[in-house]
Protein backbone atom coordinates (compact mmCIF):
# COMPACT_ATOMS: atom_id res chain seq x y z
CA UNK A 1 0.00 0.00 0.00
CA UNK A 2 2.93 2.46 0.86
CA UNK A 3 4.07 2.35 -2.54
CA UNK A 4 0.99 2.31 -3.98
CA UNK A 5 0.50 5.90 -2.23
CA UNK A 6 2.10 8.63 -4.88
CA UNK A 7 -0.06 7.06 -7.46
CA UNK A 8 -3.54 6.99 -5.37
CA UNK A 9 -5.08 9.59 -8.33
CA UNK A 10 -4.52 6.50 -10.67
CA UNK A 11 -6.16 4.67 -8.34
CA UNK A 12 -9.15 6.43 -7.83
CA UNK A 13 -9.52 7.04 -11.87
CA UNK A 14 -9.00 2.98 -12.52
CA UNK A 15 -11.50 2.39 -9.52
CA UNK A 16 -13.89 4.74 -11.31
CA UNK A 17 -14.00 2.81 -14.46
CA UNK A 18 -13.54 -0.69 -12.91
CA UNK A 19 -16.26 -0.44 -10.91
CA UNK A 20 -18.52 1.23 -14.14
CA UNK A 21 -17.41 -2.03 -15.74
CA UNK A 22 -18.60 -4.39 -13.09
CA UNK A 23 -22.09 -3.05 -12.72
CA UNK A 24 -23.44 -5.05 -16.42
CA UNK A 25 -20.76 -7.78 -15.99
CA UNK A 26 -22.35 -9.26 -12.43
CA UNK A 27 -25.98 -8.22 -13.46
CA UNK A 28 -25.78 -9.82 -16.86
CA UNK A 29 -28.08 -7.80 -18.04
CA UNK A 30 -27.55 -6.39 -22.11
CA UNK A 31 -29.49 -3.16 -21.66
CA UNK A 32 -27.06 -1.75 -19.08
CA UNK A 33 -23.76 -3.57 -20.63
CA UNK A 34 -25.08 -1.30 -23.82
CA UNK A 35 -25.29 1.68 -21.48
CA UNK A 36 -21.78 0.89 -19.89
CA UNK A 37 -20.02 0.29 -23.10
CA UNK A 38 -21.52 4.18 -24.39
CA UNK A 39 -20.47 5.74 -21.16
CA UNK A 40 -16.95 3.55 -21.35
CA UNK A 41 -16.77 4.49 -24.76
CA UNK A 42 -17.40 8.48 -23.93
CA UNK A 43 -14.83 8.02 -21.23
CA UNK A 44 -11.56 7.17 -24.01
CA UNK A 45 -13.02 9.80 -26.32
CA UNK A 46 -13.32 12.63 -23.40
CA UNK A 47 -9.72 11.33 -21.56
CA UNK A 48 -8.04 10.94 -25.64
CA UNK A 49 -9.15 14.58 -26.11
CA UNK A 50 -7.92 15.55 -22.51
CA UNK A 51 -4.64 15.19 -23.37
CA UNK A 52 -4.61 17.81 -26.02
CA UNK A 53 -7.43 20.01 -25.21
CA UNK A 54 -6.53 19.43 -20.75
CA UNK A 55 -2.79 19.17 -21.03
CA UNK A 56 -1.89 21.30 -24.33
CA UNK A 57 -4.29 23.79 -24.21
CA UNK A 58 -5.40 23.39 -28.16
CA UNK A 59 -9.29 23.22 -28.02
CA UNK A 60 -9.72 20.32 -30.95
CA UNK A 61 -13.41 20.54 -32.42
CA UNK A 62 -13.23 17.70 -34.78
CA UNK A 63 -11.13 14.91 -32.76
CA UNK A 64 -14.02 13.11 -33.81
CA UNK A 65 -12.40 12.71 -37.43
CA UNK A 66 -9.90 9.98 -35.58
CA UNK A 67 -12.79 7.78 -34.18
CA UNK A 68 -14.14 7.88 -37.71
CA UNK A 69 -11.05 7.62 -39.87
CA UNK A 70 -9.53 4.88 -37.60
CA UNK A 71 -13.13 2.96 -37.67
CA UNK A 72 -13.23 3.25 -41.01
CA UNK A 73 -9.47 1.84 -41.57
CA UNK A 74 -10.22 -0.96 -39.23
CA UNK A 75 -13.77 -1.90 -41.03
CA UNK A 76 -12.19 -1.93 -44.46
CA UNK A 77 -9.74 -4.73 -43.14
CA UNK A 78 -12.53 -6.61 -41.60
CA UNK A 79 -14.98 -6.48 -44.56
CA UNK A 80 -13.08 -6.37 -47.52
CA UNK A 81 -9.50 -7.93 -46.39
CA UNK A 82 -11.04 -10.44 -44.02
CA UNK A 83 -8.97 -9.21 -41.18
CA UNK A 84 -9.46 -10.42 -37.27
CA UNK A 85 -10.88 -7.33 -35.35
CA UNK A 86 -7.06 -7.40 -33.57
CA UNK A 87 -5.47 -6.77 -36.49
CA UNK A 88 -7.71 -4.03 -37.31
CA UNK A 89 -8.26 -2.26 -33.66
CA UNK A 90 -3.92 -1.99 -34.10
CA UNK A 91 -4.51 -0.91 -37.72
CA UNK A 92 -7.38 2.01 -36.99
CA UNK A 93 -4.97 3.19 -33.55
CA UNK A 94 -1.92 3.21 -36.24
CA UNK A 95 -3.76 4.70 -39.03
CA UNK A 96 -5.26 7.87 -36.33
CA UNK A 97 -1.65 7.81 -35.12
CA UNK A 98 -0.10 8.48 -38.50
CA UNK A 99 -3.02 11.14 -39.52
CA UNK A 100 -2.55 13.07 -36.01
CA UNK A 101 0.78 13.39 -36.83
CA UNK A 102 0.94 14.61 -40.40
CA UNK A 103 -2.41 16.80 -39.62
CA UNK A 104 -0.12 17.99 -36.36
CA UNK A 105 2.88 19.14 -38.45
CA UNK A 106 0.32 21.16 -40.77
CA UNK A 107 -2.30 22.84 -38.84
CA UNK A 108 -0.55 22.65 -34.91
CA UNK A 109 1.34 26.16 -35.77
CA UNK A 110 -2.27 27.54 -35.60
CA UNK A 111 -2.96 29.01 -32.20
CA UNK A 112 -6.21 29.47 -30.41
CA UNK A 113 -9.90 29.68 -32.24
CA UNK A 114 -7.75 29.49 -35.94
CA UNK A 115 -6.47 26.00 -34.48
CA UNK A 116 -10.02 25.08 -33.34
CA UNK A 117 -11.60 26.03 -36.44
CA UNK A 118 -9.16 24.02 -38.81
CA UNK A 119 -9.90 21.01 -36.80
CA UNK A 120 -13.51 21.60 -37.63
CA UNK A 121 -12.74 22.06 -41.15
CA UNK A 122 -10.44 18.83 -40.89
CA UNK A 123 -13.69 16.68 -39.61
CA UNK A 124 -15.92 17.90 -42.36
CA UNK A 125 -13.23 17.80 -44.90
CA UNK A 126 -12.59 14.08 -44.33
CA UNK A 127 -16.75 13.22 -44.54
CA UNK A 128 -16.86 14.77 -47.83
CA UNK A 129 -13.70 12.28 -48.59
CA UNK A 130 -14.86 9.38 -47.07
CA UNK A 131 -18.54 10.25 -49.05
CA UNK A 132 -16.98 10.02 -52.41
CA UNK A 133 -14.27 7.52 -51.76
CA UNK A 134 -15.64 3.92 -53.42
CA UNK A 135 -13.65 1.70 -51.89
CA UNK A 136 -14.89 2.42 -48.47
CA UNK A 137 -17.86 2.17 -49.87
CA UNK A 138 -18.63 6.00 -50.62
CA UNK A 139 -22.23 7.36 -48.78
CA UNK A 140 -23.73 4.00 -48.11
CA UNK A 141 -20.39 2.74 -46.08
CA UNK A 142 -19.60 -0.78 -45.65
CA UNK A 143 -21.73 -3.39 -44.21
CA UNK A 144 -19.81 -6.37 -41.81
CA UNK A 145 -20.89 -9.86 -42.94
CA UNK A 146 -22.79 -11.90 -40.03
CA UNK A 147 -20.36 -14.83 -40.50
CA UNK A 148 -17.68 -12.86 -39.25
CA UNK A 149 -19.07 -13.11 -35.57
CA UNK A 150 -18.80 -16.55 -35.85
CA UNK A 151 -15.33 -16.63 -35.74
CA UNK A 152 -15.69 -14.71 -31.81
CA UNK A 153 -18.22 -17.49 -30.93
CA UNK A 154 -21.45 -15.83 -32.34
CA UNK A 155 -23.58 -12.11 -32.26
CA UNK A 156 -24.01 -12.42 -28.56
CA UNK A 157 -20.61 -13.36 -27.48
CA UNK A 158 -19.17 -11.05 -29.74
CA UNK A 159 -21.15 -8.31 -28.34
CA UNK A 160 -20.23 -9.53 -24.81
CA UNK A 161 -16.19 -9.56 -26.02
CA UNK A 162 -16.96 -5.97 -27.29
CA UNK A 163 -18.18 -4.86 -23.59
CA UNK A 164 -14.53 -6.68 -22.29
CA UNK A 165 -12.48 -5.24 -25.04
CA UNK A 166 -13.60 -1.57 -24.15
CA UNK A 167 -13.10 -2.15 -20.21
CA UNK A 168 -9.90 -3.04 -20.94
CA UNK A 169 -9.11 0.33 -23.34
CA UNK A 170 -10.90 2.75 -21.00
CA UNK A 171 -8.16 1.56 -18.01
CA UNK A 172 -5.41 1.82 -20.49
CA UNK A 173 -6.62 5.23 -21.65
CA UNK A 174 -6.88 6.57 -17.99
CA UNK A 175 -3.49 4.91 -17.37
CA UNK A 176 -1.73 6.70 -20.17
CA UNK A 177 -3.38 9.88 -19.19
CA UNK A 178 -2.18 9.74 -16.13
CA UNK A 179 1.42 8.62 -17.33
CA UNK A 180 1.00 11.76 -19.38
CA UNK A 181 0.18 14.26 -16.83
CA UNK A 182 2.72 12.96 -14.06
CA UNK A 183 5.91 12.32 -16.87
CA UNK A 184 8.52 15.25 -17.64
CA UNK A 185 6.71 15.41 -21.36
CA UNK A 186 3.33 16.15 -19.72
CA UNK A 187 4.68 18.95 -17.68
CA UNK A 188 5.96 20.71 -20.68
CA UNK A 189 2.81 19.99 -21.89
CA UNK A 190 0.90 22.10 -18.95
CA UNK A 191 3.96 24.46 -19.99
CA UNK A 192 2.54 24.72 -23.47
CA UNK A 193 -1.09 25.21 -22.21
CA UNK A 194 -0.03 28.22 -19.39
CA UNK A 195 2.23 30.37 -21.92
CA UNK A 196 3.57 28.66 -24.93
CA UNK A 197 6.48 31.35 -25.88
CA UNK A 198 7.41 31.33 -22.35
CA UNK A 199 7.59 27.43 -22.31
CA UNK A 200 10.00 27.65 -25.65
CA UNK A 201 12.16 30.60 -24.17
CA UNK A 202 12.80 27.72 -21.13
CA UNK A 203 13.25 24.98 -23.70
CA UNK A 204 10.33 23.47 -24.48
CA UNK A 205 10.32 22.27 -28.55
CA UNK A 206 6.78 23.05 -27.97
CA UNK A 207 6.33 22.13 -31.91
CA UNK A 208 7.88 18.23 -31.22
CA UNK A 209 5.47 18.38 -27.65
CA UNK A 210 2.28 19.86 -29.53
CA UNK A 211 2.63 17.24 -32.02
CA UNK A 212 3.24 14.09 -29.87
CA UNK A 213 0.19 14.96 -27.64
CA UNK A 214 -1.92 15.03 -30.32
CA UNK A 215 -0.87 11.46 -31.71
CA UNK A 216 -1.54 10.15 -27.99
CA UNK A 217 -5.11 12.05 -28.01
CA UNK A 218 -5.58 10.29 -31.33
CA UNK A 219 -4.54 7.00 -31.03
CA UNK A 220 -7.28 5.61 -28.82
CA UNK A 221 -10.08 7.61 -30.46
CA UNK A 222 -8.80 5.24 -33.42
CA UNK A 223 -9.18 2.07 -31.66
CA UNK A 224 -12.35 2.75 -30.52
CA UNK A 225 -13.76 3.43 -33.70
CA UNK A 226 -13.06 -0.09 -35.12
CA UNK A 227 -14.20 -1.38 -31.83
CA UNK A 228 -17.39 0.36 -31.97
CA UNK A 229 -18.30 -0.34 -35.61
CA UNK A 230 -17.32 -4.10 -35.49
CA UNK A 231 -20.03 -4.04 -32.69
CA UNK A 232 -22.51 -1.83 -35.19
CA UNK A 233 -21.93 -4.16 -37.83
CA UNK A 234 -21.82 -0.96 -40.38
CA UNK A 235 -20.34 2.08 -41.02
CA UNK A 236 -21.40 5.17 -42.87
CA UNK A 237 -19.80 8.57 -42.99
CA UNK A 238 -22.57 10.53 -40.86
CA UNK A 239 -22.12 7.66 -37.96
CA UNK A 240 -18.68 7.93 -38.38
CA UNK A 241 -17.97 12.12 -38.33
CA UNK A 242 -20.43 13.70 -36.08
CA UNK A 243 -19.17 16.97 -35.41
CA UNK A 244 -21.97 17.08 -32.41
CA UNK A 245 -20.45 14.64 -30.74
CA UNK A 246 -17.05 15.81 -31.19
CA UNK A 247 -18.40 18.85 -29.41
CA UNK A 248 -19.77 16.85 -26.91
CA UNK A 249 -16.60 15.31 -26.43
CA UNK A 250 -15.38 18.86 -25.26
CA UNK A 251 -18.42 19.07 -22.67
CA UNK A 252 -17.54 15.92 -20.77
CA UNK A 253 -13.84 17.20 -20.67
CA UNK A 254 -15.01 20.60 -18.95
CA UNK A 255 -17.46 19.30 -17.25
CA UNK A 256 -15.32 17.22 -15.26
CA UNK A 257 -12.51 19.21 -15.02
CA UNK A 258 -10.17 19.83 -17.74
CA UNK A 259 -6.37 19.03 -17.48
CA UNK A 260 -7.17 16.30 -14.46
CA UNK A 261 -6.90 12.48 -15.24
CA UNK A 262 -10.16 12.08 -13.21
CA UNK A 263 -11.91 14.63 -14.48
CA UNK A 264 -13.08 13.26 -18.09
CA UNK A 265 -14.07 9.89 -16.78
CA UNK A 266 -16.71 11.67 -14.21
CA UNK A 267 -17.50 14.17 -16.89
CA UNK A 268 -17.79 11.30 -19.67
CA UNK A 269 -19.82 9.61 -16.95
CA UNK A 270 -21.92 12.10 -15.95
CA UNK A 271 -22.88 13.71 -19.30
CA UNK A 272 -23.55 10.32 -20.43
CA UNK A 273 -26.30 9.58 -17.61
CA UNK A 274 -27.89 12.89 -18.05
CA UNK A 275 -27.90 12.61 -21.94
CA UNK A 276 -29.54 9.16 -21.54
CA UNK A 277 -31.97 10.75 -19.24
CA UNK A 278 -33.00 13.52 -21.39
CA UNK A 279 -33.31 11.52 -24.45
CA UNK A 280 -36.03 8.91 -22.90
CA UNK A 281 -38.14 11.98 -21.17
CA UNK A 282 -40.81 12.64 -23.86
CA UNK A 283 -39.87 16.52 -23.23
CA UNK A 284 -36.47 17.11 -23.40
CA UNK A 285 -35.64 14.23 -26.10
CA UNK A 286 -35.55 16.96 -29.19
CA UNK A 287 -33.20 19.18 -27.17
CA UNK A 288 -30.86 17.15 -25.68
CA UNK A 289 -28.26 19.06 -27.70
CA UNK A 290 -29.57 22.38 -26.32
CA UNK A 291 -29.01 21.11 -22.93
CA UNK A 292 -25.22 20.10 -23.64
CA UNK A 293 -25.14 23.34 -25.10
CA UNK A 294 -26.13 24.96 -21.50
CA UNK A 295 -24.31 23.37 -19.50
CA UNK A 296 -21.25 23.83 -21.61
CA UNK A 297 -21.84 27.77 -21.24
CA UNK A 298 -22.71 27.65 -17.39
CA UNK A 299 -19.34 25.47 -16.64
CA UNK A 300 -17.31 27.89 -18.67
CA UNK A 301 -18.86 30.84 -17.05
CA UNK A 302 -19.34 29.48 -13.67
CA UNK A 303 -17.10 26.47 -12.60
CA UNK A 304 -14.21 26.41 -15.55
CA UNK A 305 -12.35 24.42 -13.42
CA UNK A 306 -15.03 21.55 -14.08
CA UNK A 307 -15.67 19.28 -10.98
CA UNK A 308 -12.88 18.37 -10.38
CA UNK A 309 -10.85 21.28 -10.66
CA UNK A 310 -13.44 23.19 -8.59
CA UNK A 311 -13.36 20.20 -5.59
CA UNK A 312 -9.71 20.33 -5.87
CA UNK A 313 -9.38 24.33 -5.18
CA UNK A 314 -12.26 24.16 -2.32
CA UNK A 315 -10.71 20.65 -0.80
CA UNK A 316 -6.57 20.74 -0.99
CA UNK A 317 -6.43 17.72 0.77
CA UNK A 318 -8.16 15.34 -1.89
CA UNK A 319 -5.55 16.68 -4.34
CA UNK A 320 -3.49 13.57 -3.66
CA UNK A 321 -6.85 11.48 -4.14
CA UNK A 322 -8.27 13.26 -7.17
CA UNK A 323 -5.78 14.01 -9.96
CA UNK B 1 34.00 35.49 -25.69
CA UNK B 2 31.12 34.19 -24.63
CA UNK B 3 28.31 36.34 -26.80
CA UNK B 4 29.35 38.40 -29.67
CA UNK B 5 26.65 40.87 -30.91
CA UNK B 6 27.85 41.88 -34.77
CA UNK B 7 26.02 44.78 -36.98
CA UNK B 8 22.38 43.92 -35.53
CA UNK B 9 19.79 45.90 -37.10
CA UNK B 10 16.16 45.06 -36.33
CA UNK B 11 13.20 46.70 -38.81
CA UNK B 12 9.57 46.66 -37.87
CA UNK B 13 7.42 47.60 -40.74
CA UNK B 14 8.94 51.62 -41.16
CA UNK B 15 10.34 51.25 -37.25
CA UNK B 16 13.78 51.14 -36.98
CA UNK B 17 13.87 49.27 -33.89
CA UNK B 18 17.66 48.42 -33.40
CA UNK B 19 20.16 49.51 -36.15
CA UNK B 20 23.90 48.14 -36.22
CA UNK B 21 24.30 47.16 -32.32
CA UNK B 22 27.69 45.74 -32.14
CA UNK B 23 29.45 44.37 -28.77
CA UNK B 24 31.43 41.59 -27.38
CA UNK B 25 30.99 40.36 -24.19
CA UNK B 26 33.76 38.06 -21.85
CA UNK B 27 32.79 35.49 -20.13
CA UNK B 28 31.63 36.05 -16.45
CA UNK B 29 31.18 39.89 -16.82
CA UNK B 30 28.08 41.96 -16.40
CA UNK B 31 26.91 44.05 -18.74
CA UNK B 32 24.49 46.42 -18.01
CA UNK B 33 21.80 47.87 -20.83
CA UNK B 34 20.15 51.28 -20.72
CA UNK B 35 18.83 53.57 -22.56
CA UNK B 36 15.33 55.70 -22.72
CA UNK B 37 12.20 53.89 -23.01
CA UNK B 38 11.42 52.44 -26.49
CA UNK B 39 15.20 52.76 -27.26
CA UNK B 40 15.48 48.99 -28.49
CA UNK B 41 16.63 47.18 -25.24
CA UNK B 42 13.50 44.62 -24.77
CA UNK B 43 14.39 44.09 -28.72
CA UNK B 44 17.79 43.47 -28.53
CA UNK B 45 17.30 41.07 -25.96
CA UNK B 46 14.64 39.24 -28.27
CA UNK B 47 17.03 39.14 -31.07
CA UNK B 48 20.08 37.29 -28.91
CA UNK B 49 17.86 34.73 -27.87
CA UNK B 50 16.21 34.03 -31.05
CA UNK B 51 11.90 35.62 -30.60
CA UNK B 52 13.01 37.78 -33.17
CA UNK B 53 15.13 37.29 -36.59
CA UNK B 54 17.47 39.92 -37.09
CA UNK B 55 16.97 41.96 -40.42
CA UNK B 56 20.56 42.23 -40.47
CA UNK B 57 23.53 40.95 -38.33
CA UNK B 58 24.61 38.21 -36.47
CA UNK B 59 24.53 37.06 -33.04
CA UNK B 60 27.22 33.90 -32.15
CA UNK B 61 27.32 32.12 -28.62
CA UNK B 62 29.64 30.30 -27.44
CA UNK B 63 31.43 30.51 -30.90
CA UNK B 64 28.01 29.26 -32.67
CA UNK B 65 26.44 31.65 -34.90
CA UNK B 66 22.60 31.49 -33.61
CA UNK B 67 21.28 34.08 -35.69
CA UNK B 68 17.58 33.04 -36.76
CA UNK B 69 17.70 29.78 -34.37
CA UNK B 70 14.38 28.95 -32.30
CA UNK B 71 14.36 30.15 -28.89
CA UNK B 72 14.21 26.49 -27.56
CA UNK B 73 17.32 25.73 -29.25
CA UNK B 74 19.26 28.69 -27.80
CA UNK B 75 17.74 28.09 -24.45
CA UNK B 76 19.48 24.23 -24.56
CA UNK B 77 22.59 25.88 -25.47
CA UNK B 78 22.29 27.68 -22.28
CA UNK B 79 20.98 30.62 -22.34
CA UNK B 80 17.95 31.70 -19.90
CA UNK B 81 16.39 34.96 -19.90
CA UNK B 82 13.49 37.09 -17.55
CA UNK B 83 10.62 38.75 -19.19
CA UNK B 84 9.92 42.42 -18.37
CA UNK B 85 6.46 41.68 -18.28
CA UNK B 86 6.51 38.59 -16.24
CA UNK B 87 4.97 35.38 -17.81
CA UNK B 88 3.94 32.68 -14.75
CA UNK B 89 2.71 29.72 -15.70
CA UNK B 90 -0.41 30.64 -13.64
CA UNK B 91 -2.07 26.90 -12.62
CA UNK B 92 1.32 25.87 -12.00
CA UNK B 93 2.85 25.75 -8.81
CA UNK B 94 5.95 27.63 -8.16
CA UNK B 95 8.04 24.85 -7.48
CA UNK B 96 6.66 23.25 -11.12
CA UNK B 97 7.63 26.77 -12.77
CA UNK B 98 10.86 26.40 -11.80
CA UNK B 99 11.04 22.42 -12.80
CA UNK B 100 10.35 23.21 -16.54
CA UNK B 101 13.54 25.40 -16.47
CA UNK B 102 15.40 22.76 -15.04
CA UNK B 103 13.59 20.00 -16.67
CA UNK B 104 13.64 21.58 -20.78
CA UNK B 105 16.93 23.58 -20.20
CA UNK B 106 20.34 23.44 -21.22
CA UNK B 107 20.89 20.42 -18.37
CA UNK B 108 17.60 18.66 -19.71
CA UNK B 109 17.22 16.88 -15.94
CA UNK B 110 14.95 14.49 -15.16
CA UNK B 111 11.59 15.50 -13.14
CA UNK B 112 13.13 13.74 -10.08
CA UNK B 113 16.19 15.61 -9.95
CA UNK B 114 14.36 18.97 -11.73
CA UNK B 115 12.59 18.94 -8.24
CA UNK B 116 16.09 19.01 -6.29
CA UNK B 117 17.29 21.90 -8.50
CA UNK B 118 14.37 23.71 -8.31
CA UNK B 119 13.90 23.56 -4.41
CA UNK B 120 17.94 24.67 -3.82
CA UNK B 121 16.99 27.44 -6.41
CA UNK B 122 13.71 28.74 -4.62
CA UNK B 123 15.63 28.88 -1.86
CA UNK B 124 18.55 31.03 -3.33
CA UNK B 125 15.98 33.39 -4.58
CA UNK B 126 14.27 33.52 -1.14
CA UNK B 127 10.80 31.81 -2.36
CA UNK B 128 11.06 28.53 -0.96
CA UNK B 129 7.97 29.14 1.51
CA UNK B 130 5.68 29.74 -2.18
CA UNK B 131 7.10 26.45 -3.43
CA UNK B 132 3.12 24.82 -3.43
CA UNK B 133 1.19 27.96 -4.00
CA UNK B 134 0.11 28.28 -7.74
CA UNK B 135 2.28 30.84 -9.31
CA UNK B 136 -1.05 32.97 -10.26
CA UNK B 137 -1.20 33.86 -6.79
CA UNK B 138 1.87 36.00 -6.02
CA UNK B 139 2.81 39.39 -6.06
CA UNK B 140 4.68 41.12 -8.48
CA UNK B 141 8.06 41.13 -6.35
CA UNK B 142 7.67 37.28 -5.78
CA UNK B 143 6.30 37.15 -9.61
CA UNK B 144 10.09 39.06 -10.49
CA UNK B 145 11.56 36.37 -8.03
CA UNK B 146 10.16 33.68 -9.67
CA UNK B 147 11.08 34.81 -13.38
CA UNK B 148 14.90 34.78 -12.17
CA UNK B 149 14.63 31.39 -10.55
CA UNK B 150 13.12 29.67 -13.74
CA UNK B 151 15.77 31.23 -15.64
CA UNK B 152 18.61 30.18 -12.99
CA UNK B 153 17.01 26.57 -12.60
CA UNK B 154 18.60 25.55 -16.38
CA UNK B 155 21.81 26.48 -14.90
CA UNK B 156 22.52 28.68 -17.31
CA UNK B 157 26.12 30.22 -18.99
CA UNK B 158 24.59 33.59 -19.76
CA UNK B 159 21.45 34.80 -18.21
CA UNK B 160 19.18 37.86 -19.21
CA UNK B 161 17.69 39.79 -17.33
CA UNK B 162 14.91 42.50 -18.13
CA UNK B 163 13.78 44.81 -15.50
CA UNK B 164 14.24 42.42 -12.59
CA UNK B 165 14.14 45.36 -10.54
CA UNK B 166 11.50 47.53 -11.69
CA UNK B 167 8.33 47.50 -9.56
CA UNK B 168 10.26 46.99 -6.75
CA UNK B 169 10.43 48.41 -3.19
CA UNK B 170 14.61 49.82 -1.99
CA UNK B 171 14.87 47.32 0.58
CA UNK B 172 13.71 44.12 -2.20
CA UNK B 173 16.17 46.10 -4.81
CA UNK B 174 18.90 45.77 -2.16
CA UNK B 175 18.24 42.54 -2.54
CA UNK B 176 17.88 41.62 -5.59
CA UNK B 177 20.82 43.51 -6.55
CA UNK B 178 22.73 41.28 -4.25
CA UNK B 179 21.40 37.70 -5.59
CA UNK B 180 22.69 39.20 -9.30
CA UNK B 181 25.93 39.64 -7.54
CA UNK B 182 26.08 36.21 -6.27
CA UNK B 183 25.02 34.62 -9.43
CA UNK B 184 27.56 36.26 -10.93
CA UNK B 185 29.87 34.68 -8.40
CA UNK B 186 28.93 31.23 -9.57
CA UNK B 187 30.31 32.18 -13.05
CA UNK B 188 26.99 33.10 -14.90
CA UNK B 189 27.51 35.76 -17.54
CA UNK B 190 24.51 38.69 -17.09
CA UNK B 191 23.50 41.30 -19.38
CA UNK B 192 20.91 43.53 -17.34
CA UNK B 193 18.56 46.12 -18.54
CA UNK B 194 17.49 48.59 -15.99
CA UNK B 195 16.21 51.94 -15.23
CA UNK B 196 17.21 52.00 -11.53
CA UNK B 197 20.61 53.73 -12.44
CA UNK B 198 22.49 53.60 -8.82
CA UNK B 199 21.91 49.88 -8.62
CA UNK B 200 22.81 49.20 -12.60
CA UNK B 201 25.88 51.57 -11.73
CA UNK B 202 26.79 49.81 -9.17
CA UNK B 203 26.53 46.12 -10.07
CA UNK B 204 27.77 46.38 -13.91
CA UNK B 205 31.22 46.16 -15.44
CA UNK B 206 30.50 47.75 -18.28
CA UNK B 207 27.29 49.60 -19.66
CA UNK B 208 25.83 49.81 -23.01
CA UNK B 209 23.51 52.93 -23.93
CA UNK B 210 20.77 52.96 -26.82
CA UNK B 211 19.00 55.27 -27.92
CA UNK B 212 16.43 54.63 -30.69
CA UNK B 213 17.76 52.20 -31.38
CA UNK B 214 21.09 53.43 -31.98
CA UNK B 215 24.21 51.81 -29.42
CA UNK B 216 25.28 55.66 -28.24
CA UNK B 217 27.74 54.86 -26.17
CA UNK B 218 30.06 52.09 -24.32
CA UNK B 219 32.07 51.88 -21.63
CA UNK B 220 32.40 51.54 -17.66
CA UNK B 221 30.03 52.91 -15.39
CA UNK B 222 32.32 55.87 -14.83
CA UNK B 223 32.85 56.37 -18.35
CA UNK B 224 29.09 56.03 -18.96
CA UNK B 225 28.03 58.52 -16.44
CA UNK B 226 29.99 61.15 -17.75
CA UNK B 227 29.45 60.89 -20.97
CA UNK B 228 27.84 63.70 -22.56
CA UNK B 229 25.95 62.20 -25.35
CA UNK B 230 24.25 60.02 -22.56
CA UNK B 231 22.84 62.56 -20.17
CA UNK B 232 21.19 64.48 -23.00
CA UNK B 233 19.65 61.60 -24.48
CA UNK B 234 18.42 61.02 -20.61
CA UNK B 235 18.17 64.70 -19.41
CA UNK B 236 17.96 66.36 -22.33
CA UNK B 237 20.87 68.91 -23.62
CA UNK B 238 23.18 69.45 -20.43
CA UNK B 239 24.23 72.55 -21.52
CA UNK B 240 20.41 73.90 -22.19
CA UNK B 241 19.80 74.39 -18.38
CA UNK B 242 22.62 76.28 -18.48
CA UNK B 243 22.33 78.33 -20.80
CA UNK B 244 18.66 79.26 -20.11
CA UNK B 245 19.96 79.88 -16.70
CA UNK B 246 22.34 82.68 -17.98
CA UNK B 247 19.87 84.13 -20.37
CA UNK B 248 17.37 85.30 -17.27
Amino acid sequence: MKRLQPHLGLLTAVLAVLMMGIVPIISGNPATREVMFTILRAVTLASSLNILLGYTGYVSFGHIVFFGFGGYVGFYLMTVQGQSLWTAMLAGGVSSAVLAFLLGKAILRLRGAYFALATIGVNEAMRAFINNFQPFGGPVGMTLNFKVYQQYGGAASALQLSFYIMLALSVAVVVLSYVVRTSKFGLGLLAIREDEDAAEVMGVVAPDAKTWAYVLSAIFPGVVGVLFFFKNGSVEPLDAFPLHTSIEMIVMVMLGGYGTVFGPVLGAAGYQRMRGLLVTSPIFKNVQLFVAGALLLGIVLFVPAGVVGWVRQRWPTLRRVLQ
Amino acid sequence: MILQVQGISKVFGGLQALSNVTFDLPKGQILGLIGPNGAGKTTLFNVINGVYTPTEGRVLFLGQDITGRKTYHVAHMGMARTHQIVRPLNELSVLENVMVGACFGREKRSLRSARAVAQEVLEFVGLSERAEQLAGSLNVGQKKRLEMARALASRPHLLLLDEVLAGLNPSEIAAMVETVRRIREQGVTIIMIEHVMHAIMNVSDRILVLDYGQQIAEGTPEEISNNPRVIEAYLGDPKLAERLMEGE
